[in-house]
């Protein structure tokens, strides 16, 4: 029947309650670097990987999302019902289930593993993280639960190669033998009685198998006595976001100035080397000057991401939802939507996905619309550009950089605007619904491994360069081309570019954008950006380049040719403008229609005019006309 | 705190009243239908898969800023964030 011993491709799933180690144990296992975290609800998709266990056999592994039961209260949660139940077309179900449980509190995931023994298929189950439940002094029996479940159980470390062994020979040990055929399910919803008797029953087991110290680990419990305190806790939040914004200028200074440094010395090379004309110009305006400008954010993006993960890794970000739940939901945003929300600040595509573990649909509908209001590390070339270009490089009260002061104020705008947003949205369309609860398990904090977070770091350096080398660059070469052609009759007195389609077709759309204060210039770089934000600064780049700054830096060039009002226009814009299109196209996947990735492209738009324009002419009030 | 309840002879008071530093042990689980747009069924089964099952030794750890909203519970051995309104349905003594 189902005999795939000797085959060598056995299908085995990873399943378990969110938060016990399946990805980490899917990355050990298959040698992939999917993205882990110490919070609920980090993996949305299933993965699936080869492994070849020590005797040489190949397996496929799937990586689920976790769940605390089949019942399937949000889209995450139904990727792994069908999956488990064989219920995806062209999916076969799996072999072996290879059911996963954080072995310093394994009482939701016994539960889970009675349930999924209904499904009838062979299962095993893996007791992770049981260095650290050692070390707490937690000691377990596993011959005691391998007795009360009648599964094997091996214990594991999933994110130390050494902890593997047992859970490999184990899996090569049942292989040899043969997996046996699936019993026939059995499985039903459960009901709250029969969770409450799997409760119960798990409970004796963990009674009869597990004993936990006389004096428990209070190290959790005494950092939250701060991070949780209800006036401290707050302050600790923006406080730490504070530093974050203030990291991400100060402290990727010295490495973005070598990498300008180093475009500049190609520029100059290529100068040097290239005959004046076309190429020159191709390859020193466009790719070098359009791609440069934008790598130079490279390291700024990094240092963001170290934070991001490192709170991840850390089992922070649970905390911050504990401790945004009320202002989130005086917005009419969920409690849970906030780490969606935070992983925005990265790129609004992870964040619009991690809105899957909201089960609630109106609620998952307002964070994925509002998600791409949060500040975007594609926005941060803009941001930087123009604030290094018009706000001076001075101290606030001593310490505070002032330009990190607008930046941490574009943040704050961003959320603001955000949570607005929400508010409204849940006053037209569902003022009377009750609110959903709020229900979140707070795990454990843990050091974080260095080495998810290089991989972390890597994975995201790597996601930019490729944006930088395709994107990015092609769009640069679009733009260099409009910005080049047609060549500018001979005894020309204008520069060059003023003859070009770009100055053609900047000027054609110029009376539109001209009452937010912009000039052609910008409206043409608008244009690209509407693919990635960052290309603005790159189409920025170029023109300016062939409009004859000589060498001159990009920053140079705007400050020279900007009137304040119109940097600070051009910021209200980013602050909204819907320019990415990827993002949009996951609001219509991930929303479920091309409605919603409609509407939330319309009311950006909107806001982003109407901001850039009340910013422009309160400036020009003010005199920065 | 109001004893509003009793189980077995001993009152019972709704873990969504209790105050921060409150200890005890759930007497039982009594969702009812106003509490949320969830079906009191939903909200009872989801409160058993975090562990709040009678029997289970319940502390309020930690409660936010704003009308002591939400709490944080220790819970066996884990802890759970959830809104005082949905704690209602807990009734510990």
């Amino acid at each position: 029947m189902n005999d795939q011993s000797e085959v060598g491709s056995a299908r085995f799933a990873l399943v378990g309650v969110p938060n016990c180690g399946k990805t980490a144990l899917f990355n050990q296992m298959t040698g992939s670097r999917q993205k882990v975290g110490n919070y609920a609800g980090v993996t949305v998709e299933r993965k699936i990987g080869t492994a070849r266990t020590p005797a040489g056999r190949k397996v496929d592994v799937v990586d689920l999302p976790g769940t605390y039961s089949l019942r399937a209260r949000s889209p995450d949660e139904e990727v792994t019902r069908d999956v488990i139940l064989g219920r995806r077309t062209g999916e076969a179900a799996p072999d072996l289930l290879i059911c996963v449980a954080d072995a310093t509190n394994m009482r939701a995931a016994l539960r889970l593993v009675l349930e999924l023994k209904q499904v009838g298929r062979p299962m095993l189950l893996v007791l992770n993280m049981i260095d650290i439940a050692r070390w707490r002094g937690i000691e377990i029996d596993t011959d005691a639960l391998e007795a009360a479940l009648g599964l094997p159980v091996v214990t594991a470390t999933a994110v130390r190669k050494a902890g593997m062994e047992a859970l490999w020979a184990r899996l090569d040990a049942l292989l040899a033998a043969g997996i046996a055929a699936p019993a026939p399910s059995v499985w039903a919803e459960p009901s709250a009685h029969d969770l409450r008797t799997a409760q119960r029953e798990a409970d004796r087991m963990v009674a009869r198998a597990v004993r936990h110290p006389a004096r428990p680990d209070t190290v959790t419990a005494r950092i939250d006595s701060v991070l949780l305190h209800p006036v401290a806790g707050i302050l600790c939040l923006l406080g730490l976001l504070f530093i974050m914004f203030q990291a991400v200028f100060t402290w990727a200074q010295p490495p973005m100035d070598l990498i300008a440094a180093g475009f500049d010395a190609l520029g100059t090379l290529v100068r040097d080397v290239v005959p004046d004309g076309l190429v020159q110009s191709f390859l020193v305006d466009g790719a070098i000057s359009g791609v440069g400008s934008v790598l130079v954010f490279l390291p700024q993006i990094l240092i963001l991401f170290l934070f991001i993960l490192l709170l991840e890794d850390l089992g922070y970000m649970a905390r911050a939802a504990f401790l945004m739940d009320r202002i989130m939901g005086g917005a009419g945003l969920h409690g849970r939507a906030f780490i969606p929300l935070l992983s925005s600040f990265a790129c609004a595509i992870p964040g619009i996905m991690a809105a899957r573990v909201i089960d609630n649909r109106r609620d998952r509908l307002t964070t994925i619309l509002v998600a791409p209001l949060m500040t975007c590390s594609a926005r941060i070339p803009v941001y930087t550009l123009i604030i290094g270009a018009f706000i001076p490089a001075r101290t606030v009260a001593g310490v505070l950089s002032l330009q990190g002061l607008v930046m941490f104020g574009l943040y704050a705008a961003g959320i603001v605007s955000a949570l607005a947003v929400s508010a409204v949205a849940k006053f037209l369309f569902w003022r009377r619904d009750p609110t959903p609860p709020f229900m979140l398990d707070l795990p454990d904090y843990k050091l974080p491994q260095p080495k998810s977070i290089l991989i972390g770091l890597w994975t995201r350096a790597y996601m930019f360069l490729k944006r930088a080398g395709t994107t990015i660059f092609s769009m640069t070469v679009l733009i260099w081309l409009l910005a080049t052609f047609p060549l500018p009759p001979a005894h020309a007195t204008e520069p060059a570019i003023t003859y070009s389609f770009a100055a053609m077709l900047g000027n054609l759309i110029h009376p539109l954008l001209a009452p937010v204060g912009f000039n052609w210039q910008i409206s043409v770089a608008l244009i690209p950006g509407m693919a990635a934000r960052e290309v603005a600064v790159a189409a920025l780049g170029t023109v300016y380049a062939l409009q004859g700054g000589g060498d001159q830096a990009v920053g140079l060039a705007l400050a020279h040719s900007w009137s304040l009002a119109t940097a600070l226009a051009f910021l209200a814009w980013y602050i909204f403008a819907p320019q990415c299109a990827s993002t949009l196209a996951v609001i219509r996947r991930e929303a479920g229609g091309a409605k919603w990735m409609w509407i939330t492209f319309g009311y950006m738009l909107a806001l982003a005019y109407v901001a850039a324009f009340l910013t422009y002419h309160i400036a020009v009030m003010f005199g920065a006309g | 705190m109001q004893h509003q309840n009793s189980f077995d002879g001993r009152p019972t008071v709704p873990l969504g009243q209790a105050l921060k530093g409150f200890r005890g042990e759930i007497a039982r689980i009594a969702a009812d239908t106003t509490v949320s747009s969830l079906s009191a069924d939903e909200i009872e089964r989801r409160l058993i898969e975090l562990g709040f099952v009678e029997g289970a030794e319940v502390q309020i750890l930690h409660e936010g800023l704003f009308g002591h909203d939400p709490i944080a519970v220790r819970v066996n051995g884990a802890t759970v964030a959830l809104r005082r309104r949905e704690a209602m349905a807990i009734l510990a003594y």
